[in-house]
């Protein structure tokens, strides 16, 4: 096939595109953001909501499912695209709403501005998204189709120039598309930040005709969602990607690794598949060019372990989920022996657009030894949480405060967790640190698979790297020492330490274990599963201290060294909420009417504290957990 | 002769096979590295015990020689702070999670781990971590022999035996994380399972855990 061939199959492809997009956007449209987030807040309810009102109105709309737009905290979300009105998102949406949006904008002319979250179009009345705060620090490139485009149709992608890169790569050479990768510097987005034209060159280099591509969406870190959200609302992006690698590196075949509990994930990227094989776009000679390669979703089964490289083939073998040591490398001995390059959802999503734009158009973004975005899903005591995407390089506190919106109710920032359980912990001092790969690796995190955590004053560093260290232990696979033993012991110990329990060497018996674990164990879980230790040890060791020396849990939530009082001056001799809350009927009424815990029958649940009214506020917590002496003589 | 190589380890000059792993190139020298779950046949090494670390000028830090292959020129320390704070750490590990009972196991003087502790300077004793304690029951099902998983080490000879010498596949590991054991299909007695009773798993193990009635 020709240049102009190939160049004039696509037009066709593009113009058959345009021609169903224009007709659709013809029509007043909404737009229902029903990502897996969306689903979780009610969106599918929303979604049959709208279809109702609209046919009980009997209008012309149709209703259209899209991914996440990233405002996650505003879910459920919907973008109403009404001909003659810049398209309007809408967040916070139950039947009231719904059923005033149909009948005041798409049966009326009232837009009901008064509810939108904002536009997505530049215009004269609304402002847009790129108008918030964080619309300055904001820069979508994975994320740029997420939430706009209809996921289920190859049609908006196509409009939208997808697939235009394949193109121009097949007008190319497997060499250029190579070299553009190696010239952009894009690094792996799965955790290690490895430059994908490395591993790419060194698959080739492994020679051979038997290569295969994989796509890690295994995405197993608790809290993270970034790689479920850009399959579900944008899969022929990856899609894309992967054949261009395929391209570059002569494999005839692929697997998208998915997890099993992303099922919509799965669907949405089966569709994808099989759409752009009826379009010609995989399969064999794709686009007639003579380069044919076809991709297949695998289920993985889930455990945290099989989203490690080596272990994700041996369970696509058929294998236990266990990692190798290496080398031998995927890029030489891989899927069943033959070489392989497995890369991140999220690298395979930025290489169409490199391949369209061009290497220094992607070097310009971020910085110079991380260039590109950096996409995080922000989550915990964060005012907009939700999938966010930034220039590398931007600082946390940008990221938490303009981006995020800083705490909620002014309240204190203590730390942020980066790169989940194989992330550490930074405190406020860190917060100028920019987000790229070996700066954060600097301060002791990584930025792992994207989930960053925002924490303030109640929460607890030990218990927090408890958390995390009993997720790891948990997903340890017991094949090495170090990781199935030791990850034991180090839970062990900080369960003791949030008792209260340890003496002077404690801390350096854990910390010694930790590294130990971090150099000795076998593959990256066990080697990365001690940073949320050691880095809470690093920056909050006196939170640490007060437990072991003072039996004291600073930040009120180690349940062994809190007690619940009710502070007789604030309690009311009217109002006996909290003795109904007490699952336990440890509150009794005093002789003078005002309520006190029976510290015996106590067993810590917190509901009296939240069921006392707020113009009262006598229930505390206390630690280290015995009454004040003034406080118990007050009592008696 | 291009196909071996010359390097040394702990100062001594060795000759070994390109493509050699170096634990076997030093074993054969008589120079000795700790280690359990080495196979020497096995193509891609298991490298789960991580006691046979190691130290290579230019590696920053240590390195499992059942992993690395020999190279010309490399200069190999069996020794060193860091080498044996690993090594410490691992056997302790190991042992906090091992019955200690040495002078009522079948092994005892013939022990992989003993011999490991006599050579390290190592105490059979750690107070470093809590013990953990395991209610496995002796498998005792067969005519001859004995499985007991609490002096099990999970270096895999056993599995390996019987898969690759006795070409039977009785036993294999299941369970995950801190549970990982050795077992049958579906955790039967071995008397009630394929095994055959052939008894090489039994000459593999190097510690007590399979052991002759
Ligand atoms: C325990 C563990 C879990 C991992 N999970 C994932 C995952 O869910 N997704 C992912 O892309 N990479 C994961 N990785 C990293 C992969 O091993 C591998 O480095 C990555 O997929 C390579 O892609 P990249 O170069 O594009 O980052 C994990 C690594 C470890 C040690």
């Amino acid at each position: 096939m020709t240049k102009e061939g190939l160049q004039k199959l696509y037009e066709k492809l593009k113009d058959d595109a345009n021609n169903i997009i224009k007709k659709a956007e013809s029509k007043p449209r909404v737009l229902v953001g029903t990502a897996t987030c969306g689903v979780a807040a009610g969106a599918l309810k929303i979604r049959d909501n709208f279809l109702q009102e609209i046919k009980s109105k009997s209008l012309d709309v149709d209703v259209v499912e899209v991914g996440c737009m990233g405002h996650c905290y505003a879910e459920p979300l919907a973008v109403i695209d009404k001909p003659g009105y810049p398209p309007v998102c809408y967040g916070y949406l139950d039947d009231g709403l719904v059923h005033r949006l149909v009948e005041d904008f798409l049966g009326g002319d009232d837009p009901s501005y008064e509810y939108a979250l904002a536009a997505l179009e530049r215009n004269d009345v609304f402002p847009t998204f790129e108008d918030f705060p964080r619309g300055v620090y904001e820069q979508k490139l994975i994320l740029e189709n997420c939430g706009f485009i209809d996921a289920r149709s190859i049609e908006s992608y196509i409009s939208r120039d997808g697939y235009s890169a394949l193109v121009k790569a097949l007008n190319e050479s497997p060499e250029w598309v190579l070299d553009e990768i190696k010239k952009a510097n894009l690094r792996g987005r799965g955790g290690a930040g490895f430059p994908a034209g490395i591993k790419w060159e060194a698959c080739i280099k492994a020679g051979g005709n038997e290569k295969y591509v994989i796509c890690n969406a295994d995405e197993g870190d608790p809290g993270a969602f970034m790689d479920r959200s850009v399959l579900e609302s944008d899969p022929h992006l990856v899609i894309e990607g992967m054949i261009l690698c395929a391209f570059a590196i002569g494999a005839e075949k692929g697997y998208l690794y998915i997890r099993a509990e992303y099922p919509r994930a799965v669907s949405h990227v089966e569709d994808a598949i099989r759409q752009a094989r009826d379009k010609g776009l995989l399969g064999s000679s794709i686009l007639g060019s003579g380069f044919s390669f076809d991709l297949e979703v695998f289920q993985g089964s889930g455990a945290f372990v099989c989203g490690e490289a080596t272990a994700l083939v041996n369970s696509m073998e058929g294998k236990m989920g266990m990692p190798e040591s290496r080398p031998p490398r995927l890029a030489s001995h891989g899927y069943r022996g033959k070489p392989t390059v497995l890369n991140n959802v999220k690298t395979f999503a930025y290489v169409p657009m490199i391949i369209s734009r061009g290497a220094d158009w992607f070097k310009e973004i971020g910085t110079a030894e991380s260039p590109g975005t950096a996409v995080f899903s922000l989550v915990g005591k964060v005012n907009n949480t939700g999938l966010v995407e930034v220039p590398m390089g931007t600082t946390l506190r940008q990221l938490i405060y303009d981006v995020g919106d800083g705490l909620p109710n002014n309240r204190e920032f203590k730390a942020v967790q980066i790169g989940g359980p194989s992330g550490g912990c930074l405190p406020e001092k860190s917060l100028d640190v920019p987000i790229d790969f070996d700066s954060l690796h600097d301060a002791g995190a990584i930025m792992g698979s994207g989930g960053l955590v925002v924490m303030d004053q109640d929460d607890c560093m030990v218990s927090v790297s408890r958390y995390f260290l009993e997720f790891t232990q948990h997903e340890s696979c017991g094949k090495c020492t170090f990781c199935r033993i030791g990850t034991k012991h180090l839970l062990d110990i900080l369960t003791d330490i949030t008792k209260g329990e340890g003496d002077s060497d404690t801390l350096q018996r854990l910390e010694e274990l930790a590294e130990d674990v971090r150099d000795g164990s076998l593959c990256n879980l066990g080697k990365t599963a001690p940073n949320p230790i050691l880095t809470t040890l690093r920056y909050f060791r006196d939170e640490y201290k007060a437990h072991i020396e003072e039996g004291r849990c600073p930040a009120l939530v180690c349940r062994d060294l809190i007690l619940y009082f009710i502070e007789p001056p604030k309690c009311s001799k009217l109002c006996n909420v909290c003795v109904g809350s007490c699952p336990t009927e440890a509150i009794f009424t005093r002789e003078d009417g005002l309520k006190e815990i029976d510290q015996e029958k106590c067993v810590k649940c917190d509901n009296c504290l939240k069921a006392c009214p707020t113009e009262y506020n006598a229930v505390v917590k206390l630690s280290p957990p015995v009454l004040p002496p003034e406080k118990e003589k007050k009592t008696k | 002769m291009s196909d071996t190589v010359k390097f040394t380890i702990d100062e001594q000059a060795v000759e070994a096979k390109k493509g050699e792993k170096l634990l076997w190139a030093a074993l054969k020298n008589d120079i000795y590295i700790p280690h359990l779950c080495a196979i020497k046949e096995e193509k891609r090494p298991n490298a789960s015990c991580r006691l046979c670390f190691v130290e290579i000028e230019g590696i920053p830090n240590p390195v499992t020689s059942c992993t690395m292959n020999v190279e010309e020129g490399i200069v190999v320390k069996t020794r060193s702070p860091q080498v044996d704070r690993l090594l410490k750490t691992a056997f302790e590990l190991l042992i906090s999670d091992h019955n200690l009972k040495c002078s009522q196991c079948p092994a005892n003087r013939k022990c992989a781990l003993q011999k490991i502790a006599k050579e390290r300077g190592l105490k059979l004793r750690q107070k470093r971590f809590k013990t953990i304690t395991r209610d496995y029951e002796i498998d005792d099902s067969p005519d001859e022999f004995a499985f007991d998983r609490s002096r099990c080490v999970l270096c895999g000879q056993c599995v390996w035996a019987d898969r690759e010498k006795a070409k039977v596949g009785a036993i294999g590991f299941t369970k995950r994380g801190i549970n990982r054991v050795v077992t049958t299909f579906e955790e039967v007695p071995l008397a009630e399972s394929i095994c055959t009773q052939c008894m090489l798993c039994v000459e593999a193990c190097p510690v007590g855990a399979l052991y002759y009635k």
